[in-house]
């Protein structure tokens, strides 16, 4: 039987499906390999992570590796401390930039295109630049060994969460906007209203960038936090690393349960990426 | 309930570019009155009814709202609703919130809400849908939302941005005649804005016409249809539109490229008192007063000779795409008549009913002047010759 040019064209699609899940596998395999490598150094001996040549599964499996790691140090402590301060710097990060994005898309005042280019333009000085007239500003501030240089920053915008929220603002149509004042509605209760509401999905996408900020911040609990008891996780996983020696095995797995919550996050959240809302008007 | 007094008013984007946007704007608008304020796309009509609303600053003049100066008063204080042409409706709310908006800001207590509402619903037929979301909607219904969202307010003044012109042909001419009836049973004053003349002459107690910012005419609708104030309201009311021919005034007649024809004794006084004898003027005429001709012939017919480039039918009427010489011209006729392409027809111009107009500024030539009108139209109109509806 002859072949049609559909059937041909099928095959073509069938062989071209093959080829790309192949690829795909082995690149996700790629990525995924530095994962296992820390699933698996985790669950190993100390003795059996340095030995020559390295294994690829851990001969036995040490799960009590785990408890052991949360034993090593107030670990409690640091979750509850960590988990303060991500809550703060998120509530924070959301509120105030959505609010100053509302003002710079839809409020119209003099000179706001100079403003925001101004807000835009401190995305170009590299953090490691101000790091220290910070750290002197808060040290006067008498602010050294407590939180507010962690999270009292995140109540005063960033510029790129600023233009992120702005860019998502200008897709509100301004009829809405004006249909909402003419009601009778402020500024301030129409970004409540019906600006938070219509820019979920980019407050999300900002809500995670700030949490993994956050929740990943060392070098900040580095800088201002001395004092034991105020120690984030992040810096709790430094007990592994002695000046003589390093635990991989701890390390990586007390870096792994500290991974989790933002591994967890991302699967939560990802239906924000996705999903959008319709911002026409209720339009088609 | 209110009264709109509009003085002066002037709009000016750029104070850089010096063109305004809206010039020397003057309007009072009556208790319960329904303004259309109409013109071609970019007239500032729409520039009008946003400093109305208090979403334009207005550049210079003043805007009395019930005899409270409104210039400075922010949109949310001034008590007047609004109805976009997207709707602009908030798309996370349900029908239902989406109406109590504006109540809820007001601090209206629960059950007023409820009732305003389901009132609002009920005039408007959405009572089935209060719990769907925007998205659910089609666009007729929407319109219907937007509208119950400017009526639950109470609101003392409704201003409407086109609100039609997102619908289909069927729906708009539905709608139009639902916006009619809900401002007969709410009485509330309102304006609306619109490019389509066919709207303004259908849904206004008066129409105001708009060109480059400033206003041409304001009158009824049958005031500006029958007495357009320039060639511009002329050609802009009616549908088709007016014929215009220029020409000028020899011997009584009016002498035009290709033809020439008498002029009905009053129209003539009234332009030898105006002094446009052996000047240039232009002759408009609607396609409804040429008329097909068969031998009877009324007294005030002047019959021409014309050839049908093109007939059109309309189903009710039958427009005839007719040319004499180098002039073509349209003539509205019966949908009965059976013409062809090329033939050659007799047409009467009923010449009573045509209007003349100044040749340089295009201005109707009247025999009263415009302070007359202003004083007292209803002695003005009666200089106008009688008219004899057929």
């Amino acid at each position: 039987m002859k072949q049609s040019y559909f059937d041909s064209m099928k095959n073509r699609e069938k062989v071209l499906k093959a080829v790309n899940f192949i690829l795909l596998c082995f690149g996700s395999l790629l990525f995924l390999s530095p994962l296992w490598w820390m699933i698996s150094t985790s669950l190993k001996t100390m003795k059996e992570v340095m030995s020559f040549p390295p294994t690829f599964f851990p001969k036995e499996w040490n799960w009590d590796n785990y408890i052991k790691t949360w034993e090593a140090a107030p670990f409690d402590l640091y979750t509850i401390n960590t988990v303060t301060i991500t809550i703060l710097v998120v509530v924070g990060q959301v509120l105030v930039n959505s609010f100053v994005a509302y003002g710079f898309a839809k409020i119209p005042f003099k000179g706001r295109e100079v403003l925001f280019a101004i807000v835009l333009s401190t995305m170009m000085i590299p953090g490691f630049v101000t790091l220290i007239p910070q750290y002197v500003l808060f040290a006067n501030l008498g602010w050294l060994n407590t939180y507010y240089p962690l999270v009292v920053p995140a109540f005063f915008g960033s510029a790129f969460n600023i233009f992120l929220l702005r860019q998502f603002y200008m897709t509100v149509p301004n009829e809405m906007i004006e249909a909402a004042r003419m009601e009778g509605a402020s500024h301030f209760y129409i970004w409540r209203k019906i600006g938070i509401p219509l820019t979920k999905p980019a407050l999300a996408t900002v809500a995670i960038f700030s949490f993994n900020g956050a929740w990943n911040d060392f070098l900040g609990p580095l800088l201002y936090v001395n004092d034991e008891n105020l120690y984030t996780l992040q810096l709790g996983l430094q007990v592994f690393k002695g000046e003589m020696s390093t635990q991989w095995n701890y390390l990586m797995a007390g870096s792994l349960i500290v991974l989790l919550p933002v591994i967890l996050l991302f699967f939560f959240f990802q239906k924000y990426f996705i999903k959008g809302i319709n911002l026409q008007s209720g339009g088609k | 309930m209110a009264k709109l007094i509009l003085k002066n008013i002037n709009k000016q984007y750029d104070k850089a570019v010096n063109t305004n946007a809206v010039t020397d704007f003057n309007l009072q608008v009556k208790d319960g009155e329904f303004i259309v304020l109409v013109g071609p796309s970019g007239c500032g009509k729409s520039t009008m009814l946003r400093m109305i609303a208090g979403l334009e600053e207005i550049t210079s003049g003043e805007f009395y709202l019930d005899g409270k100066l409104m210039n400075d008063v922010p949109p949310s204080n001034r008590n007047i609703s609004m109805v976009f042409q997207n709707y602009a409706l908030y798309p996370h709310m349900t029908v239902y919130d989406n109406m109590a908006f504006g109540l809820k800001i007001r601090k209206t207590n629960k059950k007023e809400i409820d009732r305003r509402v389901r009132e609002a619903a009920e005039i408007l037929g959405l009572q089935d849908l209060l719990n769907r979301k925007p998205k659910a909607l089609s666009g007729g219904q929407k319109q219907r939302v937007a509208l119950g969202r400017a009526i639950v307010r109470e609101a003392e003044l409704f201003l409407m941005d086109e609100p039609l012109s997102n619908l289909d042909a069927k729906l708009r001419f539905q709608m139009r005649a639902e916006i009619a009836k809900l401002h007969q049973r709410l009485g509330t004053t309102s304006i609306y804005v619109t490019h389509d003349q066919t709207e303004a002459m259908t849904m206004a107690s008066r129409i105001v016409i708009m060109k480059d910012g400033v206003i041409q005419q304001v009158g009824t609708p049958k005031e500006v249809y029958d007495f357009p104030e320039n060639v511009f309201v002329g050609g802009f009311i009616g549908s088709p539109s007016m014929n215009f021919f220029n020409g000028e005034i020899v011997d009584g007649r009016f002498i035009s490229e290709g033809f020439d024809m008498k002029v009905p004794d009053e129209k003539l006084a009234m332009l030898k008192a105006m002094g446009y004898v052996n000047k240039k003027v232009v002759m408009g005429i609607r396609p409804e007063h040429i008329e097909l001709q068969n031998g009877e012939v009324g007294a005030c017919y002047e019959l021409l000779r014309a050839k049908i480039i093109v007939s059109e039918l309309t189903g009710s009427d039958m427009l005839l795409y007719s040319s004499i010489g180098p002039q073509e011209f349209i003539a509205q006729v019966g949908s009965r008549t059976i013409v062809s392409p090329g033939e050659e027809v007799l047409l009467g111009f009923e010449m009573d009913r045509a209007h003349f107009f100044d040749f340089e500024s295009g201005k109707r030539i009247k025999a009263y002047d415009s302070k007359q009108l202003a004083d007292a139209p209803e002695k003005a109109y009666a200089a106008e010759p009688v008219l004899r509806y057929v």
